[in-house]
């Protein structure tokens, strides 16, 4: 990655909810095009971590930069940085009283005061990728819980972000779902987009990182590229996380 | 039922006839007055669910305070300390203002609480997805959050809308001349007890017998084919 222009600048990041430290100094950089990959076991910090990247969370010290800029300013504008860093959930979260359509076209509509035509164009080119153009006008709730994840990647996704945060968005789908939505995230990562992706899909994860980060205790314990951290964990406690994957 | 139709046959059309006039002016007035009630109701409302939801210190306090107040004293009293206490310390109010200002007092709490229901039954997670594309607070709550809660609200809604106008009837202790004075007026005037009362069931019934259907209709709307099922 040297060379790269970074994007997403973490320093010294400390996040505690007032019973305890969550993250405890973590530092990290993203660079332009990279997709990284944060497993560690459950309650480790890894949602929290995400959440503070687009300022979901309030933290405690530490500072946060996207492209050179700190957004961890009380003076932050985070209506704009938002459109900038693109989240999907876990539990999608689309807007039940919504149509399809009308679930992507709040943002461009509303924050990026896009017009109506053209917006919907784009959303419309959008949800032909993913495959789900003849569902523009349903509602949420006639949508399976795959469709429901499509629908939410292409939310973010038509804001242009310039990086796009995963939180475990294939926990809640039954398994013949899961490939329709990682399968959707393969595609954005051929194209180059930056992204972080906390799952527990670990083939996934080694199929689509460009790097692993393992964290635990609230503390980055190992950062490595796939192949390395999969077959040559060098900390004990990634050995043991993987061990118990294995069970699973 | 022989006694009642009795009863019916020698109703005195003439009378009702020649009263009826008084009747419309009356339910124009309640309505009128309901109506405007239930308006700042409303507004009392959303202010009040809005400071709880958001956690807004003092506000909230003071919401909380104003609606076990309101929901815990009858309008009666209300209008009794608004026509009759407050004169005593130098606040005068017309019958029509205490008539209004009680009813937005009594209604507001109710409304606060329907909204407040139907702002907690939103899922948490929508405030986030919806903070995380951009939206800022105002746009969240205008196209996320209170449409849904609305939804939920509506019935609740509806059922104060009801119970606000049927609380007018006692707007006549204020010397206001709805329904109720009216009947009131008239029964003590000429006796003529069946032909008041009678005309009093009715005006109330036309008067809310439409608002009722139509908060049906809202209801059902809002539920079936608001989210696609
Ligand atoms: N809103 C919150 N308030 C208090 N504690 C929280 C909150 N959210 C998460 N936590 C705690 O922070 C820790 C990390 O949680 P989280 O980031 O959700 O972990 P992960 O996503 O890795 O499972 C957990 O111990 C959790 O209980
Ligand atoms: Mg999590």
């Amino acid at each position: 990655m040297e060379g790269q222009e970074k994007l997403l600048e973490i320093h010294h990041l400390h996040k505690d909810y007032g019973n305890g430290a969550v993250l405890k100094d973590v530092s990290l950089d993203i660079h332009k095009g990279e997709v990284l990959v944060l497993i560690g076991p459950s309650g480790c910090g890894k949602s929290t971590f995400l959440r503070c990247m687009n300022g979901l969370e309030q933290i405690q010290s530490g500072e946060i930069r996207l492209d050179g800029e700190v957004i961890t300013d009380p003076k932050t504008k985070w209506s704009e940085v938002r459109q900038k860093i693109g989240m999907v959930f876990q539990s999608y979260e689309l807007f039940p009283h919504m149509t399809v359509i009308n679930n992507i076209l709040l943002g461009p509509l509303k924050v990026q005061k896009k017009e109506k035509k053209e917006a919907e164009k784009e959303a419309e080119q959008l949800l032909e990728r993913v495959g789900l153009l003849d569902k523009k006008d349903a509602y949420p709730r006639q949508l399976s819980g795959g469709q429901k994840q499509r629908v939410a990647i292409v939310r973010a996704l038509i804001m242009k972000p310039e990086i796009l945060l995963f939180d475990e968005v294939t926990a809640a789908l039954d398994p013949e779902m899961v490939r329709e939505v990682l399968d959707v995230m393969l595609e954005l990562a051929k194209e180059g987009s930056t992204m972080v992706i906390v799952t527990h899909e670990m083939q996934f994860a080694r199929a689509v990182a460009d790097r692993i980060v393992f964290l635990d205790g609230g503390e980055v314990v190992e950062m490595a590229a796939p192949e390395q951290f999969f077959t040559q964990p060098e900390t004990e406690r990634a050995k043991r996380f993987l061990d118990t994957l294995s069970f699973e | 039922m022989g006694v009642f139709y009795g009863r019916i046959e020698k109703l005195d059309t003439g009378f009702m006839a020649e009263y009826f006039p008084l009747y419309v002016e009356a339910a124009k007035l309640t309505f009128r007055l309901g109506m405007t009630g239930i308006l700042f109701s409303l507004v009392i409302g959303v202010v009040c669910s809005l400071a709880g939801y958001y956690h807004v210190p003092v506000l909230r306090q003071i919401a909380v305070v104003y609606v076990e107040l309101s929901r815990n004293t009858p309008l009666l009293v209300q209008l009794f300390f608004l026509y009759f206490g407050l004169p005593k310390i130098g606040v005068m109010l017309s019958s029509e203002g205490c008539a209004v200002i009680g009813l937005s007092f009594l209604g507001g709490s109710y409304m606060a609480e329907a909204l407040r229901s139907g702002l907690e039954a939103v899922e948490k997670g929508q405030m986030e997805s919806a903070l995380a594309i951009g939206l800022n607070r105002f746009q969240v709550m205008r196209y996320v959050i209170f449409p849904q809660a609305l939804a939920t609200s509506v019935p609740p809604l509806c059922a104060n809308v009801i119970f606000l106008i049927k609380e007018t009837s006692v707007f006549s202790v204020v010397a206001l001349a709805d329904l109720m004075y009216v009947a009131k007026d008239l029964i003590g005037l000429y006796y003529q007890t069946d032909e008041a009362l009678l005309m009093l069931v009715i005006s109330y019934l036309v008067l809310l017998l439409p608002i009722s259907v139509a908060a049906g209709l809202i209801e059902r709307r809002l539920r079936y084919a608001g989210f696609g099922d």
